[in-house]
């Protein structure tokens, strides 16, 4: 009964969603045609155009959604660094006051089979440089320190899957993360105490438009988020298997 | 046309998933489930031109936030009452 109402206020969720977008295309940009048909933009020049237009003046950066997210609105992925900061120091000190006490279920685990592990073994370190890939062409190609950080850390929970004895240095992974958080906010207050903007990009030089040393601080930001994320992410993960 | 036709097939695909998600009483196929629908949503995201959101939902939907659901599975109770 309960599956059916279940099952039931989905569709009918489902039939208000589907009526309330079925005059778009799929994947059509509809916000931001409503907004260019009213007569207030027609004065205000909407913040895209700017990015799209100068971004390339300004940023030297071949990827603009980068350039957004670590220039243009570089303040904001200081709060959202933090945010994750404190998500992840949080669950370690609950998962740290209700550590486990007993061990007896730890020999009802079936071992992984060799081919699993075989495989994890290989794969790992291919999918940790493309992680590292990811990261660092983050000005360039689609992506940044978030993906990058992100499919590090799976990188590892494939690891954690195959072999039950896997561990890793808690204390070497919460440095990075501290080091790499402090380095972060050091770069964005160099530019805001010397130069009066946080995160000023041209501290180094701009190098050449779409090459591997260009716009300025973005991809050395981008390399910190990245290391900042992905040991974050997998000392999360960890805790929660050890302590839980 | 060919694209267009696809993207129906996932978003169907991705309901009926959900579906299942709702009526399967070992929640550990639930989860399962609900991987795959962020593993679908993931492909969504590249046809709508948004790679770096792909890689993400790829990443957290389908690795990091199964292991987690998995892990609480194993601690609680696997069966739905």
């Amino acid at each position: 009964m309960k599956k059916i109402i279940a099952t039931l206020i989905l569709l009918v969720f489902t039939f208000y969603v589907y009526n309330t977008i079925k005059g778009f295309k799929f994947g059509h940009d509809f916000i931001g045609a409503k907004t260019q048909n009213k007569t207030i933009s027609k004065k205000i020049e909407p913040a895209g155009k700017h990015y799209l237009e100068n971004n390339k003046l300004e940023n030297n950066s071949a990827n603009v959604i980068t350039s957004i997210v670590v220039s243009y609105r570089g303040f904001d992925t200081l709060g959202e660094v933090t945010v994750l900061f404190l998500a992840a120091t949080g669950l370690g000190v609950i998962l740290t006051i209700v550590r486990k006490e007993d061990d007896d279920e730890e020999s009802s685990e079936r071992e992984p089979s060799l081919i699993v592990k075989t495989a994890a073994r290989i794969l790992f370190p291919l999918i940790f440089l493309f992680g590292v890939y990811v990261f660092i062409h983050g000005h360039l190609t689609p992506g940044g320190g978030f993906q990058g950080g992100t499919i590090i850390a799976t990188a590892y929970l494939m690891m954690f899957l195959s072999y039950s004895n896997f561990k890793i240095n808690h204390t070497i992974f919460k440095s990075i993360e501290s080091l790499s958080g402090l380095t972060f906010i050091t770069i964005g207050l160099v530019g805001l105490l010397g130069f009066g903007m946080f995160l000023k990009l041209d501290l180094i030089p701009m190098g050449v438009f779409n090459s591997l040393f260009s716009a300025g601080l973005i991809p050395v930001v981008y390399i910190i988020v990245g290391f900042k994320v992905g040991s974050e992410l997998t000392a999360v993960v960890d805790s929660y298997r050890e302590n839980w | 046309m060919v694209l267009m036709l696809l993207q129906i097939f996932l978003i169907a695909l991705m309901l009926i998933a959900a579906i299942f998600t709702v009526v399967y009483k070992d929640l550990m196929n639930s989860v399962i489930v609900s991987g795959f629908i962020s593993l679908v949503a993931s492909l969504l995201f590249y046809f709508l031109q948004a790679p770096d959101v792909a890689l993400t939902e790829a990443a957290i939907g389908t690795g990091l936030t199964t292991y987690i659901f998995v892990l609480t599975i194993r601690k609680t109770e696997r069966m739905e009452k």
